[in-house]
């Protein structure tokens, strides 16, 4: 039986000591000593949200097959144990083998949102591991981050030996052989991290400098020497069909916020909405065989026990197979499986499948439209147009459903207070629609949920040159929608949920930073931010602090319009999407033009040339 | 056809509640290939339910599990396919068919064993106390607080059962939906009147067994009701 870090008074002390056991089913416990390198894998948020990411499964598997290597856990203690921590200075532990983290080889840190930059740093310090990478020793573990913010990785340069850009699965076999046969060397971390640097998808930021201008903005962006690529290159599977995934999922006894087998069934997207980085950065679309899914599912089903499945993809409706791929989830139905079904475009096919799998009279149809007005749909490319809702919507209504969710962006680029508009009227013609069915065959009242978000720019997006609002302008754009949905005919069966405008304000500050953000970052973690994508713990008042003693200006990152003459922080990625599509694709967006998707017609963006996926597609 | 299934919990499983607890023996039982019957529905669930919750840090060698099944295979195979699917600290110890009018366990429970040992140490004997503060004692009242209301107990009419022994304090208390009587209950009004102080963390507590009221109004072990399956 394993030693656990924590002692019984401090486990039945804290809200819910099953975060930190380690004791899950398929878990996999190796000694620590018996293999040459520790690897601890952390998802900075707490662990029911961690254990609901995929990614870390994958690699967390694919790791642990490898005889020299032992992969374990990581993930935020929860404010009360960080309490205790610091009080008692007990160092931060992975969950299988309970020891510290500090003692490992390496820290890799999967970051999939801004809002979690400040839990990286509680990491850091629990584990007793020096914030900044240049400040650490051999005694340290080179600390590697990964996941979709790594397209600009510079807020967090400083504080990450490297970063490893694109997809997992592709180069750590190299990068781990690379280690292994170094660490015996035993010729230190330094020449590591340069021999590691020549790895493509490797970007080792200590190993670049960057120079400004007067007016803020980066002058140059070199590496320190010849040896070291000017460009990183993203890395992706190509083969989808034979990358790794997870067989033997681990099986948390706390309830993840997915509990269930998740089937992933294509990466990337053959849409393009202009303000969508996942639709660019995972191009080209690349689709897994009904074959090889089926495979999988049966596979993971026996060996978690789960009861339900699901899929995960950008756009599932887009699957070449899907009527296939849908029947062969029924036959799983029919075996007691649960299904739950991720949000499909709304036909007569996927309704009768809806249908099958969910209660109608429950269960609620989602449409994503982002924008309320064509104009505005056809600025971010967003080809889901009026008539197909409110047909969708029709059949629906006529099919028994009468819940309907809405979801839009409000601050999209050009935006005019028409657009924000045509979001309740858009709302109000739903409801139109269902009040149209004869009173006696109808489900009671419909309602409608519009629900918005504020929209940020990201890296390798059209939109990446776009400026934002400031906070107040964001809620005053919610307001003119609030004020718009009173006036319509049907507005008792309409609900509008809007998102706090301050969190959006620092995504985009974050998402769009440089390394002069390193100071802030660490500024606000010392005066106690963590958990900033948790409502009840942001703090934006110490954000406010934080910037206003480290001279940033918030503005300077959201405010401008940059040029697109203008060296960008994360300009030194390539991230399979070239700079001429992004240009093009953002002046299409100025002319409220279209860009068809793959499968009708290829745009030219680049990603032909990794030689597969669906540019490829015969 | 209706089942019961004695496992028991300790180690780091002791830290896993009630609820998850039930959760992972859903997914046990699919795993195990155990041919449960689910319940109809558009989200059907395995037909199965837990006697009696156990607190999260208290261990258990008598925890009990009933479910429906449609077909079974022998005791042992069962419990082997169970038993290699089941993470550190969980164990099945029985699998045992029950006669189809079987009450369940939940309905059954009325009392419970426990043993509560210091996590670190030798065990003092504490029998003298015993005998003094609660065995002569005429009544020996308490507070017991429900989520509606407070009301005067005399546990020595609950308490069936308690005593000082090498491994620690044994009682038997009664359990169940008419009268649960937590051994923390007693444990803090023994050590108060003992003069002595009981820090809670400092001790383990396990439960050992759980006894249902058989015809004759005996207490038998909820282990008894079933026969093992050849
Ligand atoms: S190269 Fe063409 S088909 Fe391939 S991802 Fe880009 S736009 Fe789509």
């Amino acid at each position: 039986m394993r030693t656990l870090a924590l002692g019984d008074e401090i486990l039945l002390s804290v809200e819910k000591p099953a975060r930190y056991l380690g004791n899950e089913l398929n878990s996999c416990h190796k000694q620590p000593d018996t293999a040459d390198i520790r690897f601890v894998m952390c998802f900075p948020d707490v662990y029911e949200i961690g254990m609901s990411h995929l990614g870390m499964q994958i690699l967390y598997e694919m790791f642990n097959r490898r005889e020299d290597v032992v992969c374990e856990r990581l993930f935020s203690p929860w404010p009360d144990l960080h309490q205790i921590l610091k009080e008692k200075e007990i160092p931060l532990f992975s969950l299988e083998s309970q020891q510290p983290v500090k003692d490992a080889d390496f820290l890799g840190i999967t970051i999939q949102y801004e809002m979690c930059y400040t839990n990286i740093l509680q990491i850091l310090d629990l584990s007793g591991i020096p914030f900044f990478a240049k400040d650490r020793t051999e005694a340290d573990p080179i600390v590697i981050g990964g996941g979709p913010c790594v397209y600009n990785p510079e807020p967090l340069a400083d504080f990450f030996d490297c970063f490893y850009i694109g997809e997992g699965e592709v180069r750590y076999d190299e990068l781990l052989d690379l280690y292994g046969k170094m660490k015996k060397a035993r010729t230190g971390r330094k020449a590591f991290l340069l021999e590691a640097a020549k790895i493509p998808g490797i970007y080792v930021p200590s190993l670049y400098e960057v120079t400004y201008h007067e007016d803020g903005t980066i002058a140059s962006f070199t590496p320190e020497s010849p040896e070291i690529p000017e460009k990183i290159e993203k890395q992706l599977v190509l083969d989808f069909d034979q990358a790794p995934y997870p067989a033997k999922p681990l099986v948390p006894f706390l309830q993840p916020t997915q509990d269930r087998v998740v089937l992933e069934v294509q990466r990337g997207c053959i849409r393009g909405c202009r303000f969508c980085q996942a639709g660019m950065i995972y191009r080209p679309t690349r689709e897994k065989r009904l074959e090889t899914l089926s495979a999988c599912a049966d596979q993971m089903l026996k060996n978690s026990g789960h009861d339900e499945i699901s899929l995960s993809s950008l756009s599932t409706s887009d699957y070449t197979k899907l009527p296939e791929l849908l029947s062969f989830l029924m036959e799983h139905k029919e075996k007691g499986v649960n299904i739950s079904l991720p949000s499909l475009r709304i036909d007569a096919f996927s309704l009768d499948v809806m249908s099958k799998v969910q209660d109608v009279k429950k269960s609620s149809l989602t449409f994503a439209p982002e924008a309320g007005s064509q104009r505005m749909r056809n600025v971010i490319n967003k080809g889901l147009t009026e008539e197909e809702i409110l047909h969708g919507a029709s059949l629906a209504f006529a099919g028994g459903w009468n819940k309907v969710k809405l979801y839009f962006m409000l601050g999209l680029p050009t935006e005019t207070k028409e657009d924000i508009a045509a979001i309740p009227e858009l709302a109000e013609k739903i409801a139109e629609c269902y009040y149209e069915i004869p009173k006696e065959e109808r489900n009671g009242k419909c309602q409608i949920t519009i629900s918005t978000s504020f929209f940020v720019p990201k890296p390798f997006t059209p939109f990446q040159w776009a400026s934002m609002l400031p906070a107040e302008e964001y809620l005053n754009r919610a307001g003119i929608l609030k004020d718009t949905l009173k006036q319509q005919l049907n507005q008792k069966s309409i609900r509008y949920i809007y998102h706090e405008a301050k969190e959006t304000v620092l995504e985009g500050v974050l998402a769009r930073g440089d390394r002069r953000l390193s100071a802030a970052l660490l500024a606000v973690y010392r005066k106690g931010a963590c958990f900033d994508s948790w409502t009840e713990w942001f703090r934006p008042d110490l954000w406010d602090e934080a910037f206003a003693e480290t001279g940033i200006d918030p503005a300077f990152y959201i405010e401008r319009t940059r040029s697109t003459e203008e060296i960008l922080p994360w300009d030194f990625i390539d991230c399979g999407v070239t700079r001429a599509f992004l240009v093009r694709e953002w002046e299409q967006a100025r002319k409220e033009a279209v860009t068809p998707n793959c499968r009708k017609q290829c745009s030219g963006c680049g990603a032909k040339r990794y030689g597969g996926g669906v540019c490829h597609e015969a | 056809m209706k089942l019961r299934i004695r496992f028991q919990k300790t180690d780091s499983m002791k830290f896993i509640g009630h609820l998850d607890t039930m959760r992972f023996f859903q997914k046990l039982m699919r795993l195990a290939e155990i041919d449960v019957r689910y319940s109809e529905g558009f989200s059907p669930h395995p037909i199965m339910s837990f006697a009696l919750p156990l607190g999260v840090g208290v261990e258990s060698t008598g925890e009990y599990l009933d479910l429906e099944v449609h077909s079974t295979d022998a005791s042992e195979a069962s419990l082997q396919r169970i038993n290699t699917c089941m993470p550190e600290g969980l164990l099945a110890l029985s699998y045992k068919q029950l006669p189809d009018n079987a009450k369940n366990a939940m309905a059954l429970v009325a009392a419970a064993d426990y043993l509560i040992f210091p996590k670190q140490g030798e065990m003092q004997n504490l029998a003298e106390k015993i005998q003094t503060v609660f065995t002569d004692a005429p009544a020996f009242l308490i507070r017991k607080k429900t989520k509606k209301s407070e009301r005067e107990l005399d546990l020595k009419q609950y308490v069936y059962a308690f005593s000082s022994t090498e491994e620690g304090l044994f009682c038997r208390l009664s359990a169940g939906s008419e009268t649960n009587i937590k051994p923390e209950l007693l444990l803090d009004a023994f050590f108060e009147r003992a003069g002595l102080t009981f820090t809670k963390t400092d001790w383990q507590i396990r439960r050992l067994d759980l006894y249902g009221k058989n015809e004759a109004g005996e207490l038998q072990s909820l282990d008894a009701y079933g026969e093992t399956i050849w």
